[in-house]
Order: C-alpha cells, then sequence, then structure tokens
C-alpha cells in the first residue's frame, strides 16, 4: 500500500456516532452512505437508540451550485470542440489552437468568477461561501494561466518574461484603480498613494504609465525638473524585447546591460540622493531585492516579487532557469516561521517544470476533478505528458477525466455531459458508461428515450434491451398495452411482445371483446415480431371481417390460424366455438369437406385434451357431421 | 450565424415559448419563457431579449439576455389528472386556445380544461392505449394527437369518445413525437417522429402522409410552421441540430396540382404575408428531391440534445440539454 500523501482530514457528521455507536458506511458513486450500527463493543454499554437516519455525505458541493453548473456545461462544449479538433488533419502547428482553447477555458472560468463576485453583492448570506469559491476559481485561474505560460505557449527566452509580466498583471489589477483614483484627485502629488502608484507600475514593468504619472511631479516641482527629467530619460530608454522584431535576444541583452549600467552609475554619482523616492526608484530599476522587499503590500505576492525581480535583474531567463529564481524568492518574500500554502507549493512546481506534482498538488487541495481533468487532457493533446501507466491500466489523462465523469454522473442533471467525457476515455470509458447509464432513473418516458438514444447510438445492445424491458415491464403493469408493445418493438423483443399478447387474449376470454381495439387494428409489420403477437392480429382481422359479414374469407382465415400453428393450445376451444356459427350457415357454404375434416381433427385434440363442456361438445360434434355431409352432398353434386 | 447569441443558464430547457405580441405591431418578440426538467426543482423562467444601441447587422449583436423582474404566479392546478390506478403519470403536452385547455399524458388519456374553471371538464378515457406525445388544436373543437404506435388520431370535442380519424404511417410504427399544423391551411400538418423523419400530411385525403422526408438522425422533438410565413418551417432534434426548412413555390408548379385542388382557390383567397401567389401549399408538392426544399442550419456547433424550439417573426429561440438558451433575431423568412 502506498503511503499517504497527506493527512485524511476529518468530517464530522452531526448527530452520529454519540454514545460510542460505531458507524457503517457504504461507497456510493459520488457520496458515501453513513449509519450507525448495533455493535456493542462491551457488555456494559446499554443498547441505547441511536440515531434512525441514513446519512448522504458528499465531497463535492460545487455541483449543485447554480452558477458553477455554467463552468461546467461551457467547459464541457470546449472539451469536447478540443477532442474533435485533434481528429482532423494533423498539421504541425497546433500550438496556436492549443492556446486559443486556453484562452476559453480561462475566460470560462473568468465569467464564472465575475458571476459569483456579483451574486456577493446581492446574497448577503452565502458571502462567506461565495467568496471561498471566489477565491478558489482565481487560484484556479492563476495556476492554469501559469501552465499556459510555461508549458502550452512555451515560449522561449526574452518572451517569457513577458508573458510573465502579463501574468501577473492581469492577477494585480487594484493598481489601476488607484492611479485613476490618484490622477483625479485635487491634487495629484500631495495624494497618499502618489508614490506607491508609480512604484507599483514600475514593479509591473508598466513603464510609461509611470512616467506619466511622474510627470505630475515634474510640472509642480519646478526646482527638481532635471531630477525629474533624468528619471524620465532613464525610464524612458528602459529596453523592452520585441519578439516580433529583427532584435536578437544578444542584441537585447546588450542593450539591456548598457542601460543597467547606466543606472547604476547614477546610482552610484548620488544623483537622486536629494530625492529618497526616486532613489529608491532607481534602486528598484537596478534590481535591488531588499529596495523592492521594502514594498512587499505592493507586491503582494512572492510570485510577483519573483517577476519583478527578473525584469530588473534578468530578463532574458531561459525557462529552465526559473526555478532557482522562484525558489530564492519565495524565500526571501515569506517569512521563515509562516507555512507556505498549498497554492504556493504547486505554483513552484510549475516553475520548476514538474507537470505531474503540479497535478498531483491540485487534485489534492480542490475538492472536485474538474480543474485537473480539463487541465490534464489540454496537456495530454499538447503531447507533454509522457505516458505514465498508473497500476490499473490506464494512463493519467485517462484516470482524472473517468473521475470527473463520475463525480458528474452522480448528478441528477449533469450526468449527461458525463457521457461525452467516457466516450474520450478509450480504455475504460465504454465500461463505465454501460454500468452508470443502467443506473440512471428514468422517471419518464422522454427521459427514457435520451438514455436509450445515448446507449443505441455506441451499440450497446444489452443496456438497450435492458432499458426497454423495464419501461416495457411499467407500462404493463400499469395497463398500458400500446405502450408496452412500442418498447417491446424498440428493443425487437419477441419474448415481451409474447407476454403482451397473451395479456390481450386473457383480456378477451374474460370479457369477450378486445380492448385497445386502435392498437390491435394497426399492428403493422410489428405483427411478426412474435407468433402469439402474429395470432392476435389475425384473430382480431378475423373478428373483424366476420362483423363485416364477410363469412367466407372469415372462415378461411380461421382456419389458416388452426393450420399455422400459432394458435396457443389454449385457445383452440375459442377458435373451433367461433368456427360453429360458421359451420352452421345454411345459405352460404363455407368448409369443404376437407376443411372439415381438418376442423374434425383439431377437435378431436381438443376432445381428448382437457375436459370441456359437454354441451358444447356435442354442439361440435353435430355441426361438424352436419357439415361434412352437406359438403359431401354439395361436391359430389354435379352441377347441371 | 452571427446572429446566434448563446446563454447558459444552468437549467436543461425542456420547453421555450416567445410571447406572443399582437400581430399588428411590427414589434419584435422581447420576453421568452423557459421551462426546465430533470431538476430535483424545475421551474418555469420568464427572460427578457435586450438589444443595445447599434442596429448595424456588422456589429457585434450585444444584446443580453436576463431574468426579468416579472412574476409568476399560479392561477390553478389540477392535481392528478393523468393518472394511473396507483400513481401519477407525467402529462406530456399542452396546447392552449384560449381559455380551453387540452392536456395529454403518458396514460393515453385527453384532458379538456377551461382556464377559469377549476374543475376538469372532460376527459376523454382510454383515447390511447400507449402514450400520447403532443396534441394541437386543428379547429375550434378538433384537436390532433399524436401517439408512440405511430398514429395521428383526429377527436372531435363536441362528439364521442372515439377519434373521428386515425392516420396512420404504413411500414414500421415509428413513435411520432411532435405535430404542428399549418397556420393557414388547416388540413396541412407536420409530425416528426422517433427516427427523425418529418412528414407532411393532408388530413382531408388519404390516411397516409403525403410525404416523408429525412430529417434528422435522431427524435425529432418540435415541429413547427413559421406562424406569419408558412413556407418556413423548423425541426429541432436529439441529434443537437436545428433545421430551418425552405420550400420554395415558383411559378412553374405542375398543372395536374393545379387542377386537383382547384377547390382551394376559393378558400385561401387571403395570400399568405410571405407574398406567396401560389395558392397551393408548396407542402404539397410531395417531391423533395426536386430542390424545391432548402435545409439550413440554424446552430454553429453540435450541441446535446436540442428540446424546443419557438419562432416569433424574425426571432427564433430554442433551448437545449446542455443548458444553454440560442437566440436568433434575424431569421430569414
Amino acid at each position: 500500500m502506498e503511503e499517504v500523501d497527506v493527512e485524511p482530514t476529518t468530517t464530522l457528521i452531526p448527530g452520529v456516532g454519540l454514545k460510542q455507536k460505531h458507524l457503517g458506511f457504504e461507497w456510493g458513486p459520488g457520496d458515501i452512505l453513513v449509519y450507525e450500527t448495533n455493535f456493542r463493543p462491551t457488555k456494559s454499554l446499554r443498547a441505547g437508540s441511536g440515531c434512525p437516519s441514513v446519512h448522504v455525505v458528499r465531497k463535492d458541493e460545487d455541483i449543485y451550485s447554480p452558477i458553477l453548473r455554467k463552468l461546467f456545461n461551457e467547459s464541457h462544449h470546449i472539451f469536447v470542440g478540443l477532442q474533435n479538433i485533434t481528429e482532423d488533419v494533423p498539421s504541425k502547428n497546433k500550438k496556436p489552437q492549443f492556446v486559443s482553447i486556453s484562452k476559453n477555458y480561462r475566460s470560462v472560468i473568468r465569467a464564472c468568477m465575475e458571476e459569483l463576485h456579483t451574486c456577493c453583492a446581492h446574497l448577503v448570506l452565502f458571502v462567506l461561501r461565495l467568496h471561498s469559491q471566489v477565491s478558489i476559481l482565481l487560484a484556479t485561474e492563476l495556476i492554469w494561466n501559469l501552465c499556459e505560460v510555461l508549458f502550452i505557449d512555451a515560449a522561449p527566452a526574452g518572451c517569457l518574461l513577458l508573458h510573465l509580466l502579463d501574468w501577473v498583471r492581469l492577477h494585480k489589477a487594484d493598481v489601476d484603480e488607484k492611479a485613476k483614483e490618484v490622477l483625479q484627485s485635487d491634487s495629484p502629488t500631495n495624494h497618499l498613494a502618489y508614490w506607491d502608484v508609480v512604484r507599483d507600475f514600475i514593479l509591473q514593468g508598466r513603464v510609461d504609465e509611470a512616467r506619466h504619472v511622474l510627470t505630475k511631479q515634474a510640472s509642480v516641482q519646478a526646482a527638481s525638473r532635471t531630477l525629474y527629467q533624468l528619471m524620465d530619460t532613464l525610464l524612458h530608454k528602459m529596453p523592452v524585447f520585441n519578439p516580433s522584431g529583427t532584435q536578437t535576444l544578444t542584441e537585447f541583452d546588450m542593450k539591456w546591460r548598457h542601460w543597467h549600467e547606466e543606472c547604476d552609475r547614477c546610482l552610484q554619482d548620488k544623483s537622486f540622493a536629494s530625492n529618497p523616492h526616486l532613489e529608491t526608484i532607481c534602486k528598484i530599476l537596478l534590481g535591488d531585492e531588499d529596495a523592492m522587499l521594502e514594498h512587499k503590500e505592493l507586491l503582494g505576492t512572492w510570485y510577483h516579487f519573483l517577476v519583478s525581480r527578473l525584469l530588473f535583474s534578468h530578463p532574458t531567463v531561459k525557462p529552465a532557469e526559473l526555478h532557482y529564481y522562484a525558489k530564492s524568492s519565495m524565500d526571501m518574500f515569506l517569512d521563515s516561521r509562516s507555512v507556505p500554502e498549498p497554492l504556493d507549493s504547486i505554483l513552484l512546481a510549475a516553475f520548476e517544470f514538474d507537470l505531474h506534482q503540479v497535478i498531483k498538488d491540485c487534485s489534492i487541495a480542490l475538492n472536485n476533478w474538474w480543474f485537473v481533468a480539463h487541465l490534464t487532457d489540454l496537456l495530454d493533446h499538447c503531447k507533454l505528458l509522457q505516458s505514465h501507466n498508473l497500476h490499473f491500466g490506464s494512463n493519467l489523462r485517462e484516470f482524472l477525466v473517468l473521475e470527473y465523469a463520475s463525480g458528474l454522473v452522480s448528478h441528477h442533471s449533469l450526468w449527461q455531459l458525463a457521457v461525452d467525457y467516457f466516450d474520450h476515455c478509450p480504455e475504460f470509458g465504454r465500461v463505465y458508461l454501460e454500468l452508470q447509464l443502467e443506473r440512471v432513473p428514468l422517471e419518464t418516458e422522454r427521459k427514457a428515450l435520451k438514455v436509450l438514444r445515448i446507449c443505441e447510438q455506441r451499440h450497446m445492445t444489452e443496456q438497450v434491451r435492458s432499458i426497454c424491458k423495464i419501461m416495457a415491464k411499467r407500462a404493463l403493469s400499469n395497463n398500458r398495452l400500446g405502450s408496452a408493445l412500442s418498447w417491446s418493438i424498440r428493443a425487437k423483443d419477441a419474448g415481451f411482445a409474447t407476454l403482451i399478447s397473451e395479456r390481450f387474449l386473457q383480456d378477451y376470454c374474460t370479457r369477450g371483446s378486445f380492448s385497445d381495439l386502435d392498437l390491435i387494428d394497426n399492428l403493422g409489420p410489428a405483427m411478426l415480431l412474435s407468433d402469439r403477437l402474429t395470432f392476435l392480429g389475425k384473430y382480431r382481422e378475423f373478428h373483424r371481417l366476420y362483423g363485416e359479414n364477410k363469412f367466407t374469407e372469415a372462415g378461411k382465415l380461421l382456419l389458416s390460424l388452426m393450420t399455422a400453428k400459432i394458435a396457443p393450445r389454449s385457445f383452440w376451444m375459442t377458435l373451433l366455438t367461433d368456427a360453429l356459427p360458421l359451420l352452421e350457415q345454411k345459405e352460404v357454404h363455407i368448409y369443404t369437406h376437407t376443411h372439415t375434416h381438418t376442423l374434425s381433427c383439431v377437435f378431436v385434440c381438443v376432445f381428448q385434451g382437457e375436459d370441456v363442456e359437454t354441451a358444447k361438445l356435442e354442439l361440435l360434434r353435430l355441426a361438424l357431421a352436419r357439415n361434412l355431409a352437406m359438403a359431401i352432398v354439395k361436391e359430389g353434386t354435379v352441377e347441371a | 450565424m452571427d446572429c446566434i447569441n448563446a446563454k447558459y443558464v444552468s437549467q436543461k430547457i425542456s420547453k421555450t415559448r416567445w410571447r406572443p405580441v399582437s400581430a399588428s405591431s411590427l414589434q419584435q418578440p422581447e420576453l421568452l419563457a423557459t421551462g426546465s426538467w430533470d431538476n430535483e426543482d424545475n421551474k418555469v423562467s420568464i427572460w427578457s431579449v435586450g438589444e443595445n444601441g447599434g442596429h448595424d447587422s456588422t456589429d457585434e449583436n450585444v444584446s443580453g439576455v436576463c431574468c426579468t423582474l416579472q412574476t409568476l404566479s399560479v392561477l390553478h392546478t389540477w392535481e392528478g389528472a393523468h393518472h394511473y390506478q396507483c400513481a401519477r403519470a407525467p402529462c406530456t403536452a399542452v396546447v392552449c386556445s384560449s381559455p380551453e385547455l387540452v392536456s395529454v399524458g403518458e396514460d393515453g388519456r385527453v384532458v379538456l380544461y377551461k382556464a377559469d374553471q377549476s374543475r376538469i371538464v372532460r376527459t376523454i378515457e382510454n383515447a390511447d392505449s400507449s402514450t400520447i406525445h403532443a396534441v394541437t388544436f386543428l379547429r375550434t373543437a378538433e384537436v390532433l394527437t399524436v401517439n408512440s404506435i405511430g398514429q395521428l388520431k383526429l377527436w372531435d370535442l363536441r362528439q364521442g369518445n372515439e377519434p373521428a380519424q386515425i392516420l396512420t404511417l404504413t411500414g414500421d410504427r415509428v413513435p411520432l413525437h411532435c405535430v404542428d399544423k399549418h397556420p393557414n391551411q388547416q388540413h396541412i400538418v407536420a409530425t416528426g417522429g422517433q427516427d427523425g423523419m418529418l412528414c407532411i400530411w393532408d388530413v382531408r385525403q388519404g390516411s397516409v402522409p403525403f410525404s416523408l422526408m429525412e430529417a434528422h438522425s435522431a427524435e425529432m422533438w418540435e415541429v413547427h410552421f413559421h406562424p406569419s410565413n408558412p413556407d418556413h418551417l423548423f425541426t429541432c432534434s436529439e441529434d443537437g441540430s436545428l433545421l430551418h426548412w425552405e420550400t420554395s413555390s415558383g411559378s412553374d408548379t405542375p398543372s395536374f396540382l393545379q387542377g386537383r385542388n382547384s377547390s382551394m382557390m376559393s378558400r385561401s383567397a387571403t395570400a399568405p404575408a410571405g407574398g406567396n401567389q401560389s395558392l397551393i401549399s408548396a407542402w404539397l408538392s410531395g417531391d423533395s428531391s426536386k430542390g424545391r426544399l432548402e435545409t439550413t442550419h440554424m446552430l454553429p456547433s453540435q450541441t446535446l440534445s436540442v428540446n424546443s424550439l419557438d419562432v416569433l417573426g424574425q426571432c427564433l429561440v430554442c433551448g437545449t440539454d446542455g443548458e444553454a438558451v440560442y437566440i436568433h433575431r434575424r431569421v430569414l423568412v
């Protein structure tokens, strides 16, 4: 048994397990049933009555949140689109497609976040839970974005820093509000947050905006104008790598070092000594970590610190060098006493390019599989995951997608989404789907039809038969014979069709007339599904012909029913009784003597079989004899 | 295709309908109702569709869909109208021709109500031995039902408990799921079946459909003629597609059709709004291979089952099992 990664969390279930009662449990598809047992560990304990209820304990409550449901539905759409893309022409340059799919996923997360945020404003009661949901979504989007930058987009040195800057800027949007507040105030330069805004812009690499804010200062303080101009020049000259430009990385590096030396000279010359603010800014431009760390509250997080550090000390950082800087930034930023949060270790693992660790940590930290399943699937399509065969045969991607889909399928409504996920798990998906579809509750016919369609499209004949049988049985027990028949026809279930026909015939025997004539009269080719059903249809046709006074045809039909051996044995007496009036017909001669012979044979069989009313038997015997006599005479007579 | 807006609504939609606007006003419909299914508590929601400033068709259509603050209240509940011996039965369809309501269900009953009466007006027991899937009013006191053994039954509500007429498909008894009548010519009826076939029937003549067209690869859930321009038909299906059918009746209608239907000339004196001058419905031309029928997919990509659609004026709305509502405001009719 493998060792456990983290200590299992304890969940208290209220009202259960008191008085030292033992708990029993049973696993469900997405939850656990917990109950109190009657087990008494020692004789001394009195058998008090415990809690009589069965508790359903569920880990993932997200799928029951109405707003997060949109996340599941929209991401399902994107997932299916992704699976279908890769089946198209395999071009080398699929990266932009994958990047755009990754951005789609992220925009879905952001949309959900915003909606939760607006909900927070309205629903005061649920604020706490919504806030935690928002912060979890925020964290997942942060991680996804970083994975997109590092793994999917896989930018080389130079571009890498630009992307990381975008990443940081996206997740620290409050600086714009602060800037607006400062600039719109009466005296921006005297605003408390003025220098914070400048420093914030610089730390985020938004040099032009920092310059714009600084000009306010320059216009106010005419005396130190030269100082501000110097700073402005420095900022203006700061080289920024242009990936689509003609400049190579080495050229950029050289330019940047020149600029760096110039800043250094300014610092050594004590040019900014008179203005401590500008001096700090100069130190920041030189990548001085202590200067940056003095403004921890502006940075907010260690990864912001990391990116700012890289921007001002090593803008041509290569992906492989990231982890060293990441670790040291984290150590410098966080107090030695604070415990690293799960988010921190996940981000660190990402900087170390340890994908598996990222996925593993995310799986543990989050309470449902949505994030890891979709991210792993996308990374797998980018061919970034080595096929990592797990003990139970499938690979990591399939395992996670299966887990996610299994969680979905236990939801009363989202089970339909799970079908597509199972479809795209080549090894175990089909088996899972077969087992799960059998357990979807079928409250209405419409739902049953949908489940049936899913099964039929995947050629799951066993499941089709079992669903049709369930519905047919239910219809039969509700006396809906037409519905039962239509379900048997769909499943091509001859056995059940026979059962239904027997019911009809029984009804006829007890009541003397047919029920549901609209069904039997219009059976059509479905009649051929089962012998009994054919008999039923033909027998009804006989009645109809008789009712329309077409006696000859009726008679012939009746005879063929008996000879074709599709009539059940129990019905022969009834058939013979039906033949009685035809035999007695004086005006029209229906049965030839060969026919009558056949009828007599049938009669003999019946007579020898069960005990039948002797009166009827006598009537039949008489009628048969008379008919035979009449037939012989008629056929023997030569027409004059 | 660019004029389609999708909104995810966190509930699987079973039915969606536009709130009718008066025919005289040329406004587009603004309110729509949706009903959910497969939730533990299902609800009816009213949505308002708004359009932002830009009138250019090239602009990004920023129309939003949001839940309005209008509230619905239950006027009346008829409990247990559909039932088996010991249990309730699902009611599958309801049709309204104010103030009369007709509902049908899995128990094979046709039940008549009046909106202002708390008691059921009339029940046709044992109307059908199988499930009745849909119902529509043909004329004032005539309804048409379709059932799961592929029969179209015409009921005259003023007389008797037996159907006035039964029409069936020959061949396999494929269940029929939806029915709609032509807005102007009430003898023309379209039905959709479990195998995705679209059938056009002429109720006056014959007991078999006039034409059969393969429409979808799975159950067709709803079929609608466009109310003001009946040369257009819309169908939606379990296979996730919504089709817009357009039949064109050119001036080259075969003479034999014109002759046969000469009795119709006096009845359909008012030409339909679409400027269709032909007096014979193009739907009854019966031969879709002559290129008279154009079909367009209305939804941009494959979705889960489209359960319901409604069309009014130039606006089309549909609801899917992917918990999304799609709205198209510039349907070409």
